[in-house]
């Protein structure tokens, strides 16, 4: 996949700082693009991949160091002026305006004009070749919001690509896109590399690094561990960068399996809604992992969500401790002691202007009442204990939770969720956009939750998570659940296998 | 720059102090007050006369008390991300019970509580299309706004009288009358203030509040009875412009639904404005927003004993509100400190 030894390197970002308050995020760092170069950008959360690239692209103004673009020392202002030098970012969380056209997103910023009024004609014709670009057919004037988050995302691509770009920032680009979406966005790579485009490629997906990246670097805690071609360094090397401790450890801990499930806690019998899943059955039993397999869209959400009455049910019964429960809302829901944390952490799952602190106690709140406080020693000290437990990175509790990484935020779901004190914790990809550090203390909390008893239902678009987790997995495709597998039977390829509806299931 | 400096945990200091919010309202607040202290020396003396108190500062509380418990549950209505624009309507409907029920033969008392029941009345009417019917809170309340006023109208035909005017002792004791020295109505709008401060930070219902404003649809998945909240805040909001509606009838003795607490929708949001809070809902600052409302009866009452033409009232209020809203954005403050930073190099 090399391109042989490039020339001169498009952009060199030299002993690069940046501080902020309390965390020093890059630590002079050293960083060469090449021109038709894919270069995947590696690190755990708060490693300075962001900062990095929000310093590249003219976003953050660094503290000390210099770029230089093509041999010239460059300062970029702004990201307008990134952008003008051909320097085109594409962000982690999709920023397009969701009730607007794809044809208003894709030419917002440079829209064409004509007599200083803007061209809709001109403007309909930039946004089809924009999107011809990708070899996308959509209708344009339908609101970006109406398209899967998989679409948005491709749509944000191509908003970010014209004929001048000499470079691509993508930040995450692959987090929500499933697997015939990303080949698709690799083909695009390809093409635009072969143009002579740098590429700057940050995910967590190491499958995803070694198919598209030419070249290699890994940061950890703001520094550069290392860079390097991609056929030089192996997969365990790699990981082992990144998280400075041996794989195995994970795996170890993933590996330990007691198949003997526990009294059923949760019985799901025939539920489900029309139009959003076929019904279904399911238990959930004490200190089992249930995995939820299936493609974008097969409906695992959905299933998630009927479980825990974030969408009403229309047919069937739901048991919970010997129970039934007729109400369907997620106050009831925990009031019977299930939790539940949701996949889109920004959207569903945090108060961005709240602290950590009021983040973790409002479900136990809520639980409570509001006539009954949690008192404020109480909170505090809940707090900390979760902060401790799930190895939070923040000094204290008091912290605005929006200023955390995403693997940090992930955390504090499950924390308010934990703080519940649950039977019942239903996760929705819970390691979705995390680094592997986080993913890796995730998924030891997974096993060490169910040794305590808990019933745990894990939806999840990593197989490898899966099968890493789960005592028992149920498979669904096409808005329905169409079997399960049990112990010895979970592997990667009995699972693909049903999705792929060899066995009939 | 020391790695040691960096590193070293945010916390006590000058930059910490600059990057509270309290610090803004506060300081305007005595700027505004040190101003009045040189235009009139004597501002800040404060006599016994008749058994009460009077002075320039009495005077400041006096007036700004039924703003500030408008604007006291407005800041809650704003931290569900909402608005209410009815709160002058809710007055001037209050006002007008209070004469018809007077005229009616009413025992004074009960028209005390019969006043707060059709201000809580209101206050379900603006919760229920918010909260339960889903209607945006600018024109929700955009409805009772509009008709509050006639309403308050219809209900002076009621009694058939031409003379809306009426007397009670009662109530104009808690308006107008004073306890030992100080003004009745600062005593009853600081129990208020403490009662309500209790009911949201002492139960759980000031962090439900901040959840919803902050983000409905994740309060709603953590338990959180997100449409509950924001009724309940309405409700609150409702008794509390009643509370303010009491004092201002019975301060003038008579019902005027057409003039009486006109615009006080706009200062009871600008006071919660200046208290810090954003209009994108998720935080409340009751007592900052006390503030906001000082501020403001404090510029009206400084341009007043200015010896400033009462034309330019407004103007001068307007920009003083403007430099204290740029003063707390963090954006502003920055690029200002930067321009100085850039001169001193």
């Amino acid at each position: 996949m090399t391109t042989g030894t490039p020339t001169a390197p498009l952009i060199e970002m030299r002993e690069i700082r940046k501080a902020y308050p309390g965390v020093l995020a890059l630590d002079d760092v050293s960083l060469d693009f090449y021109p038709g170069e894919v270069h995947a950008l590696l690190g755990e959360n708060g490693a300075g991949k962001s900062t990095m690239i929000k310093i590249l692209t003219g976003a953050l103004r660094r503290d000390a160091g210099a770029v230089l673009l093509a041999g010239k020392p460059t300062d970029f202002a702004s990201t307008a002026a990134a952008q003008a030098m051909g320097i085109s970012p594409v962000y982690q969380e999709v920023n397009l305006i969701p009730a607007m056209s794809v044809l208003k997103n894709l030419t917002l910023e440079k829209a064409p004009t004509r007599w200083g009024m803007v061209s809709w004609r001109g403007a309909r014709a930039m946004a089809e070749a924009k999107l011809a670009r990708l070899g996308l057919t959509l209708d344009i004037d339908k609101p970006v919001g109406s398209y899967s988050l998989a679409i948005q995302q491709l749509v944000a691509i191509a908003r970010a690509l014209d004929d001048t770009t000499r470079m691509l920032v993508l930040d995450e680009p692959t987090a929500s896109l499933d697997a015939s979406e990303v080949a698709a966005l690799f083909d695009i790579l390809r093409d635009l590399r072969a143009r002579g485009i740098a590429i700057v490629f940050i995910t967590h997906f190491l499958n995803q690094v070694y198919e598209i990246s030419d070249r290699i670097t890994v940061l950890r805690n703001g520094q550069r561990v290392g860079t390097g071609l991609v056929g030089e360094i192996s997969r365990q090397d790699l990981i082992t960068m990144m998280i400075g401790r041996e794989l195995s450890e994970v795996e170890a801990v993933a590996r330990v399996r007691d198949t003997a499930g526990g009294a059923p806690v949760m019985t799901a019998g025939g539920v489900g809604r029309k139009r959003t899943l076929a019904p279904f059955d399911l238990t959930l039993r004490a200190g089992e992992a249930v995995g939820l397999a299936g493609l974008l869209g097969s409906g695992r959400t959905e299933l998630a969500k009927l479980l825990f009455g974030a969408i009403r049910r229309d047919s069937g019964t739901l048991t919970l401790g010997g129970t039934d429960i007729r109400a369907t809302s997620p106050r009831h829901s925990l009031a019977h002691g299930v939790a539940f944390c949701p996949e889109d952490r920004k959207t569903e799952g945090l108060v961005g202007e709240l602290t950590i602190r009021e983040n973790i106690v409002l479900s136990m709140q809520a639980k409570q009442g509001w006539l009954r406080r949690v008192r404020y020693r109480d909170q505090l000290r809940i707090a900390d204990d979760m902060i401790r437990a799930l190895g939070i990175a923040t000094p204290d509790g008091e912290k605005q939770v929006s200023q955390l990484s995403g693997g940090n935020q992930q955390k504090v779901v499950l924390a308010r969720a934990l703080a519940s004190s649950p039977k019942v914790l239903i996760l929705d990809e819970p390691t979705r956009g995390i680094d592997v550090g986080a993913h890796a203390d995730i998924l030891t909390l997974i096993r060490k939750l169910c040794d305590r008893g808990l019933a745990l239902l894990v939806a999840s678009s990593e197989l490898d998570e899966i099968v890493a987790t789960s005592d028992r997995v149920a498979v669904l495709r096409d808005r329905a659940m169409i079997g399960e597998l049990v112990g010895a039977g979970i592997t990667r390829d009995t699972i693909i296998g049903m999705i792929a509806g060899d066995d009939g299931g | 720059m020391m790695v040691a400096d960096v590193l070293r945990p945010r916390g006590a200091g000058l930059p910490r102090l600059r990057d509270t919010r309290a610090v803004w309202p506060v300081l305007a607040l005595i700027a505004i007050l040190v101003f009045d202290w040189v235009m009139v020396p004597n501002f800040f003396q404060i006599r016994v006369v008749e058994g009460r108190l009077f002075g320039n500062v009495i005077d400041i509380l006096y007036r700004a008390t039924p703003t500030a418990l408008v604007s006291l549950g407005m800041a809650l209505v704003i931290g569900t991300k909402g608005i209410d624009l009815s709160v002058g309507s809710t007055i001037a409907i209050v006002g007008a019970v209070i004469s018809w029920r007077i005229h009616a033969g009413d025992p004074h008392i009960v028209i005390l509580f019969e006043a707060l029941a059709v201000a809580v009345v209101c206050g379900i009417w603006n919760g229920s299309l918010v909260a339960g019917l889903g209607i945006q809170p600018i024109i929700a309340t955009l409805i009772l706004m509009v008709s509050g006023r006639g309403i308050g109208l219809l209900i002076n035909l009621l009694y058939g009288g031409t003379d809306p005017s009426f007397d009670s002792p009662l109530l104009q004791g808690l308006s107008t009358g004073h306890l030992w020295l100080i003004p009745t109505r600062l005593v009853v709008g600081a129990v208020l203030f403490v009662a309500l401060w209790l009911v949201i930070r002492r139960t759980a219902l000031g962090l439900f509040i901040e959840a919803v404003g902050g983000n409905a649809a994740a309060a709603d998945l953590a338990g959180v009875n997100a449409r509950r909240i924001i009724f309940v805040a309405y409700v609150l909001c409702g008794l509390l412009a009643g509370c303010a509606g009491v004092i201002l009838t019975a301060d003038t003795h008579t019902s005027d639904p057409v003039s009486v607490a006109m615009y006080i929708e706009l200062d009871a949001i600008l006071a919660v404005v200046i208290g810090g809070a954003s209009l994108g809902g998720g935080r409340i600052y009751l007592g900052l927003t006390v503030i906001g409302a000082l501020v403001i009866q404090a510029l009206t009452t400084s341009i007043l004993i200015s010896g400033l033409r009462p034309e330019y009232n407004l103007i001068v209020k307007s920009v003083v509100v403007m430099i204290v809203l740029l003063l707390q954005s963090r954006n502003v403050r920055h690029h200002v400190t930067m321009l100085f930073q850039g001169r001193r190099r």
